[in-house]
């Protein structure tokens, strides 16, 4: 297989975003006729490479080269990579509900006859399609009608419909069932032996061990190795050891935590998904946190953890069925937002630009506005105390910005983080909820972050941290649940906590012996 | 021009909705000062003055409903129809049902309350969107007046005419003026004085510069003087006319509004809603609460707009109302409302208001035919607004960016996501 040639290579990519480098001095070989599997942790870079190799990102405003079947090329967008037969499936797939198969897979590429669509042969290409990736459905039936597997086939069916040689899958088994995942591995295995190469980015690392030839490993933005899984004799650990590194720098303020009772606790929860009614997204899981305690979330994207905060935050997402809060030994009863806030629950979102905050507003306006009452007197609100209290915070969180008057879309990520911290922490609450609290956040910024979570858990609240980044909850938590589909499946302590362990709980329903 | 912008930064206390503010007081006066040069002095008389405010204190009436239903994201296209169905419901009650005029008038209101719990019902707690539920409402009520009048005109009584053609009653020693409306006018002086001074005290409790004090003097002259001179033209018009019932319906539901938009938790609200919606729910905001309010709301004041109406032509008829969601809502984007919601306020709206007002009444006076009005309206309209625009997309916001917000924000968050946290490639990117 190793001798096969090589139909693409990526030569030192090196890719910046305002502040960040999301890929530096990445390589990547794929040689025809393989599978090829991209891993990595969230954020490693998987997904902006691909973006680079497609023309979402394109040529002009990356460094490094494409060579593409022998020769080097500039993808100015989509429809140039995909004429040169390179398709992606990203994992949101890209279907329209209220067309029929047919219609999605000549979506924008319609055969024509004379201007006007020539539908017939349009049917019997999609028919012809349809077999070549094992479907059977009629080609009329609208895609909202059929199951997510089956939409996944339509999307490999367009990707043929494009006359692909590259087809890139995007965690193409996130949302599909174990039946499902296994006709699309086969599917896969099919492609490989009439020559057709795929790029593979999967969580799940037992399928990339099942079906890839060569896996190239990602981490911070590097290419850290690309291993033969025959060759190497790669197992999930292999894979793990290469996603999560060795080295641990201090990246954290020194704490030294002050651990009290259970105050929190939430038991036997479960929420089912807002829309599909099927989908149960919180498996009976139960927690607790202690005050003064900074307990972590581990697990990978769409296992849940963001749902579990969420629906617990006076049921914000989802559909609630069942289970029980219990704080300071009491159960309470949360049903909205505001009742979660006045039972001292925070909860601070992880994509502050969309839920977090009102961009419009500026400083004090954002700090005040989920405790108005706070500043409300006799029905009125005190402009003096709001300024005071946003001053306050602007001063303890060190909030670069000329006044609290300063319009918050003006700020830096960090500090429009700290704004949000502020505008909870105004809230007085017993237990914030932080989801992704750096995301976005350059290194020193970070670790400011860092020690305002580790002073809140210091004066006896409960900090509850979600992150995608280990090395953040391996560095900052006292203990760290992982999460997978939904359940939790480890309940590890500081000492026990290593990437590895972590991992593994994080990509396995086996549920770890809780101590 | 940086000195010029710390003037205006001084004098209107340096926000963008207050910079914006500048522009239109601005465009407001410039529009009155060539009406008054081009139509010799008739723009600024006494009793065209007066009959501008009686003419529009409607509109502007409805432009304060108006604004917060936009300012929460949302758009009312019923209200001249609600006007006209409170209007003929309360005439009727009035000849048919002999109905005392005082009563009557609470009726109104009740009505427009009950209609406004039924289309904030459809936009808030089922979720139909605004602009379906009042397209709707603009049929059914239109439709309403007719079936309840018979398409006629049902004529009101002395006492309820008041309210749209009343003015304050000559009292005290005979000064040659309205005495009434001197005091008012007075009042509004030492408002504004006692306000400005509130203002630089607040500013000095939170130990922030408060400005030269040169400069409060001059606003305050300004505004005193601005005052002075209306209520002197007001009070000095033909005998038995005076500042108009209407006008100080108007100014108490102005002052009453701007306090609670600006200064309490709810007016906070519904800024909030418009502005990320998500994000005020994540903060406590009762998101389907806010939203039928300010439904209601626009259909109580939309009733009151209706009855000042027929209180004015002294009639309800069955074309009461015609068209006037659209110069309330016109007045609300002319004073710096923002399309998708969250920025706007009551005063600009206003602002904006008049400025079309004094536009349609200046081209009045000088014999321009309708049609030419709508066109010029029309076009100010259009340039108001492309001027924000453009203005925005220089700077800080864009209304067009906002309401293309839900794209946008998909679209820079993807170079954030990927750069430093997680998974992102949820753009859309085929076809």
């Amino acid at each position: 297989m190793s001798d096969a040639p090589i139909l693409l290579e990526m030569r030192s990519i090196t890719k910046e975003f305002p502040g960040v480098k999301a890929l530096s001095d990445v390589n990547l070989v794929v040689r025809a006729g393989e599978i090829h599997a991209i891993c990595g942790e969230n954020g490693a870079g998987k997904s902006t490479l691909m973006k680079v190799l497609s023309g979402v990102y394109p040529h002009g405003t990356y460094d490094g080269d494409i060579v593409y079947q022998g020769a080097a090329t500039r993808f100015s967008d989509i429809r140039a990579s995909e004429h040169a037969g390179i398709v992606i499936i990203h994992q949101e797939l890209a279907l329209i509900p209220e067309l029929s198969i047919t219609e999605n897979i000549f979506l924008g590429n319609e055969p024509r006859k004379r201007g006007a669509i020539d539908w017939k042969s349009a049917q019997r290409q999609a028919r012809e399609l349809l077999a070549r990736v094992g479907l059977r459905e009629n080609p009329d039936t609208l895609i909202k009608d059929i199951g997510v597997g089956k939409q996944q086939l339509v999307e490999i069916a367009k990707a043929f419909a494009k006359d692909v040689k590259l087809l890139i899958l995007d965690e193409p088994t996130a949302a599909l069932n174990e039946a499902d995942s296994r006709h699309l591995l086969d599917l896969l295995r099919g492609f490989r032996e009439r020559g057709i190469t795929s790029i593979m980015i999967s969580h799940k690392l037992n399928e990339i061990e099942a079906i890839a030839d060569q896996i190239t490993i990602l981490r911070d933005g590097k290419t850290v190795e690309t291993l033969n899984i025959k060759d190497d004799g790669v197992d999930e650990d292999r894979i793990v050891r290469g996603m999560v590194g060795r080295e641990l720098s201090s990246r954290f303020p020194d704490h030294t935590p002050k651990i009290g009772e259970v105050f929190f606790e939430v038991r036997d929860w479960n929420v089912r998904h807002p829309i599909s009614a099927d989908r149960q997204v919180c498996k009976n899981e139960s927690y607790v946190v202690r005050r003064g305690e900074i307990v972590g979330f581990a697990g990978l994207m769409g296992a849940g953890r963001t749902e579990l905060a969420m629906s617990v935050f006076g049921r914000s997402y989802g559909v609630w069925e069942s289970g029980t809060i219990i704080k300071d030994g009491k159960e309470i009863v949360l049903k909205s937002v505001a009742d979660a806030i006045a039972h001292g629950l925070a909860y601070v979102s992880e994509d502050r630009k969309a839920i977090g905050l009102n961009l419009l507003d500026d400083i004090k306006t954002s700090t005040v506005s989920a405790k108005l009452s706070k500043i409300t007197k006799r029905g009125v609100l005190d402009e003096v105390a709001e300024y005071k209290a946003a001053e306050a915070y602007r001063k303890e969180l060190r909030t670069k910005a000329p006044n609290v008057d300063e319009g918050v879309s003006k700020l830096s990520g960090g500090n429009q983080q700290k704004v949000v911290l502020a505008k909870w922490m105004f809230t007085d609450p017993d237990l914030l909820i932080l989801d992704e609290p750096t995301r976005g956040i350059d290194v020193g910024a970070k670790y400011e972050i860092y020690g305002i979570i580790q002073r809140l858990a210091d004066q006896g609240k409960g900090v509850i941290v979600i992150s995608s980044e280990l090395p953040e909850l391996i560095g900052l938590c006292d203990r760290i649940y992982t999460v997978f589909e939904g359940q939790i499946t480890g309940d590890i302590a500081r000492q026990d906590a290593d990437p590895e362990t972590l991992m593994k709980q994080m990509t396995s329903t086996k549920k770890m012996q809780t101590r | 021009m940086s000195r010029f912008k710390d003037l205006q930064k001084n004098l209107f206390g340096g926000t963008t909705s207050n910079a914006r503010q500048f522009g239109m007081i601005f465009t407001l006066v410039a529009i009155v000062l060539l009406f008054q040069f081009l139509t010799d002095g008739l723009t600024l008389r006494s009793d065209n003055l007066i009959a501008l405010f009686q003419q529009n204190s409607y509109i502007l009436i409805l432009a304060i409903g108006m604004l917060m239903v936009i300012v929460a994201g949302h758009i009312d296209l019923s209200v001249g129809s609600i006007a006209a169905f409170a209007g003929i419901l309360v005439a009727k009650s009035m000849t048919e049902w002999d109905l005392p005029w005082p009563l009557a008038i609470l009726f109104g209101l009740a009505i427009g309350a009950a209609i406004g719990a039924w289309q904030g019902f459809w936009v808030a707690y089922i979720g139909v969107p605004a602009f379906i539920v009042t397209l709707a409402g603009m049929l059914i009520f239109r439709g309403g007046n007719q079936f309840i009048g018979n398409a006629n005109t049902i004529p009101v009584p002395e006492g309820f005419r008041v309210i749209g053609s009343g003015f304050l009653p000559e009292v005290g020693p005979n000064t040659g003026y309205n005495n009434l409306t001197l005091l008012l006018g007075l009042a509004a002086c030492l408002a504004v004085v006692w306000r400005e001074l509130q203002a630089r005290r607040t500013r000095h409790e939170m130990d922030a510069d408060a400005g030269p004090l040169w400069v409060s003097i001059l606003r305050m002259a300004v505004m005193v003087g601005v005052l002075a001179f209306v209520a002197l033209r007001f009070a000095s018009g033909r005998v038995g006319t005076s500042f108009p019932v209407s006008g100080i319906i108007l100014v108490a539901l102005v002052i009453l509004y701007s306090f609670y938009t600006r200064n309490t938790a709810g007016g906070r609200h519904i800024y909030a809603v418009g502005g990320n919606s998500r994000a005020a729910e994540l903060s406590g905001v009762k998101l389907r609460r806010v939203n039928f309010f300010v439904m209601m709301n626009m259909s109580v004041l939309a009733s009151l707009a209706g009855m000042i109406f027929v209180a004015r032509s002294a009639a309800s008829g069955p074309q009461d109302g015609n068209g006037w969601e659209l110069d309330a809502i016109a007045a609300v984007f002319i004073g710096g409302a923002a399309v998708a919601g969250g920025i706007g306020t009551i005063s600009g709206s206003i602002v904006g208001g008049l400025v079309m007002a004094v536009l349609n009444n200046g081209l009045q006076l000088q014999g321009v035919g309708t049609d030419r009005v709508q066109i010029i309206k029309g076009l100010v309209l259009l340039l108001a607004v492309a001027l924000d625009v453009y203005n925005k997309s220089q700077g800080r916001f864009s209304v067009i960016g906002s309401i293309m917000r839900p794209f946008r924000r998909e679209a820079s968050a993807t170079p954030a996501t990927s750069a430093t946290g997680t998974e992102p490639a949820k753009t859309t990117v085929s076809g």
